[in-house]
């Protein structure tokens, strides 16, 4: 369903990313692992819209998005997390829910001063939505609290359902498991699986735990200084001399 | 850090002396047909060296200073009280604004003339300050033009009704249109301007469109304005003593009751009333509608809200236009109140004005806008006899208010939304 042919990214002098190709069939999960600065979370910017690339392609269902923005491409259902998490701070755990839902409430400003019976229909749902989503990231008892006060695990996964109540095709998790305690990165793990199996979505990880990595992920892509080093299924990935050598080894 | 102190306290107080003493040290007097520079009386220039000194000494002392007025809140007695459950507040909020509201109805049938008047001048500030607070406290968007928007409302209806006799009650939508028209107009390439750059912008256009009303003679009349602007119409009837207006008649006559001047002047304040509540009312609602949260996202975190799909253009310049919409409605009734407007009435202070009721009241927050509204048009009436001290007393006011309470009298509160459980 997506497909990064050749992609590059140049920062004035700096070739940040380089040539680097991978793509993601529909029930898969695809992790993208490589040491810092390797372009990583620049390859997702691209990939999201927030750059564009100067150089190669990116197709998401057969159509070209290179340079298509940002919010376009999540409305096609491409949507991420981000490094470091980015909640709305001062809006409550709900309102970051219902503000990703905007799209399904396609009313006009009339009806929704005149509430409806319509808009309070649509309103009801995204509203079920979120109960769901928090119910089943376990935020229920916080619906109304502050974003900015939950405990660091608790954003993440904020943010991760704030991400599937748009319903996306693919989400894209940018080092998720960051900051999580063991166990907290064990319900990760069993999470993004679900989200494959449960909710058909299609998955891009970066992700630095390798445990977490090898388990779940389908096939990997390593990149090395902004330039591919190797794919294949985790035990390739495994046993990839290259890689173990510039990754694996020092680590 | 003391002697890192002394230096910042001793260049603040050289600060002071360097503004202060060429404007306040010499005088300019005319003896026979020259001027000539005289220093000041010894008297003049000891205040402000005693001035230069407070300022070192504040400065010198700050730390302890500021943290004695952080200490302030606890003589709040309200400060530290457990939060009211929310059903319970909102419960209690509506039943005091609907008491507030129906008191307003009928409070201008027992006070003075001169009362009712600066009531409706409060109301139309409510207005402004109310709009003003979705593009400012909602969407974060810092907007030192906003008085452009309040001119063009009041403009629309001066012009209409001086060229084609269009009555208050047409102008009144064509008003809050136009300027919102105007608002998407210059939104448009303005928005995507961050911060400072947008105030810059904004502030020029607010002078800009002052500055054409002023030049452009033949339309506006310019500096010497537009009068005979026409007070509403109730169903036809007009307030004047006599009708000017063929075909309408007027109130005093159909109800049989001798002719006063009062009863223009509480209806305008009726319409007022009518028009601020609309206003609150609407916005509340917006606030709480997908735009609203739209709003609110952006300001929070731009990029976060891209990457859900927002689009940053669309949202700045709903929030632009509808903060607009709501000041043409304002300038309208402003212009029918007075009954003569100029330039002089759309100046970039009170642009400056909006901003800080909106402020002091507490970014995003209606209720804090509104009583901060009141304060802010009433107090300076009452104490006119410092009026000339006004400005000082406000800026006073605005450091002291950052520095004890910088989240404004009441500050916005969220509502808590009850998910219900499903099956
Ligand atoms: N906007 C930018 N302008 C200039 N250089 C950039 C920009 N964004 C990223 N870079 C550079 O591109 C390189 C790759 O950065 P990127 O953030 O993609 O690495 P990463 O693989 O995500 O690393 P990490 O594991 O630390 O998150 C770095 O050298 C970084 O400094
Ligand atoms: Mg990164």
């Amino acid at each position: 369903m997506l497909e990064v042919q050749n992609l590059s990214m140049r920062f004035g002098g700096l070739l940040a990313v380089d040539q680097v190709s991978l793509d993601v069939q529909e029930h898969e999960i695809v992790s993208i692992i490589g040491p810092n600065g390797a372009g990583k979370t620049t390859v997702f910017n691209c990939m999201s819209g927030f750059y564009k690339p100067t150089g190669g392609k990116i197709l998401f269902e057969g159509r070209e998005i290179q340079g298509t923005p940002d919010y376009r491409i999540s409305r096609l259902g491409m949507v991420r997390t981000f490094q470091h998490v980015r909640l709305f701070n001062s809006m409550t755990v709900v309102e970051n829910l219902l503000v990703a839902q905007h799209r399904h409430l396609n009313t006009n400003l009339i009806s929704g001063l005149l509430r409806t019976p319509n808009y309070r229909a649509q309103e009801q749902k995204s509203l079920d939505r979120a109960w769901y989503w928090l119910k089943r990231v376990g935020l229920l008892e916080l619906a109304n609290v502050d974003a900015g006060n939950l405990a660091y695990g608790q954003q993440r996964r904020l943010e991760i359902a704030r991400c599937m109540v748009t319903e996306p095709k693919l989400l894209m998790l940018d080092e998720p498991a960051a900051g999580l305690n063991p166990s907290e990165t064990r319900d990760l793990n069993q999470l993004i699986v679900s989200l494959k199996e449960d909710y058909n979505v299609s998955v891009v990880l970066i992700e630095h735990d390798m445990s977490l990595v090898m388990d779940i992920s389908d096939r990997i892509n390593v990149i090395n200084q902004g330039r591919p080093l190797a794919s294949g299924t985790p035990d390739e990935i495994r046993n990839n001399d290259d890689v173990i050598k510039a990754y694996l080894g020092e680590a | 850090m003391a002697a890192h102190n002394l230096k910042h306290a001793l260049f603040c107080a050289i600060v002071t002396l360097v503004i202060a003493y060429p404007i306040l040290g010499f005088n300019l007097t005319s003896s026979g047909t020259n001027i000539v520079l005289e220093g000041a009386k010894t008297h003049t220039i000891g205040l402000v060296l005693l001035a230069a000194v407070a300022v070192f000494l504040f400065q010198l002392f700050r730390d302890n200073i500021t943290g004695l007025l952080g200490k302030a809140p606890a003589l709040n007695p309200l400060a530290n009280r457990q939060p009211m459950e929310q059903s319970k507040r909102l419960k209690l909020e509506s039943t005091l604004l609907t008491l507030i509201i129906v008191g307003a109805l009928f409070w201008p049938f027992f006070v003075s003339r001169g009362s009712v008047d600066l009531a409706t001048l409060v109301l139309i500030y409510v207005m402004l300050a109310l709009g003003l607070n979705v593009v400012v406290g909602l969407a974060g968007l810092l907007d030192l033009g906003y008085v452009a928007f309040y001119a063009v409302g009041a403009y629309t209806f001066a012009l209409l009704s001086q060229y084609y006799g269009v009555s208050f009650w047409f102008a009144l939508p064509l008003g809050a249109l136009l300027a919102a028209l105007f608002g998407l107009v210059l939104g448009f390439p303005v928005l995507r301007l961050r911060g400072d750059y947008l105030a810059i912008v904004t502030l020029g256009f607010g002078e800009i469109i002052r500055i054409l009303l002023n030049n452009m003679t033949n339309l506006t009349g310019g500096p010497n304005g537009i009068g005979g602007i026409p007070d509403p119409t109730l169903f036809g009837m007009e307030f004047g003593r006599r009708v000017k207006e063929e075909g309408n008649t007027s109130f005093h006559e159909t109800f049989g009751i001798a002719y006063s001047s009062e009863h223009k002047i509480i209806f305008l304040y009726l319409i007022a009333l009518v028009l601020a509540v609309i206003t609150a009312l609407v916005i509340r609602r917006l606030m709480r509608m997908p735009v609203g949260r739209a709003w609110e996202a952006l300001r929070e975190d731009e990029i976060a809200a891209r990457s859900l799909g927002l689009s940053r253009t669309a949202v700045k310049l709903s929030a632009f236009t509808i903060g607009a919409f709501f000041a043409g409605f304002a300038g309208t009734v402003f212009a029918s109140k007075q009954g003569f407007i100029s330039p002089e009435s759309f100046v970039f202070l009170e642009s400056a004005i909006i901003l800080a009721i909106v402020v002091l009241g507490g970014m995003g927050s209606q209720m804090g806008v509104i009583l901060a509204a009141i304060a802010v048009t009433i107090l300076p009436e009452l104490a006119r006899e410092f009026s000339e001290y006004r400005m000082l007393i406000f800026g006073a006011a605005m450091v002291l208010m950052m520095v004890w309470r910088p989240q404004g009298l009441l500050p916005m509160r969220r509502i808590h939304i009850e998910l219900k459980a499903q099956e």
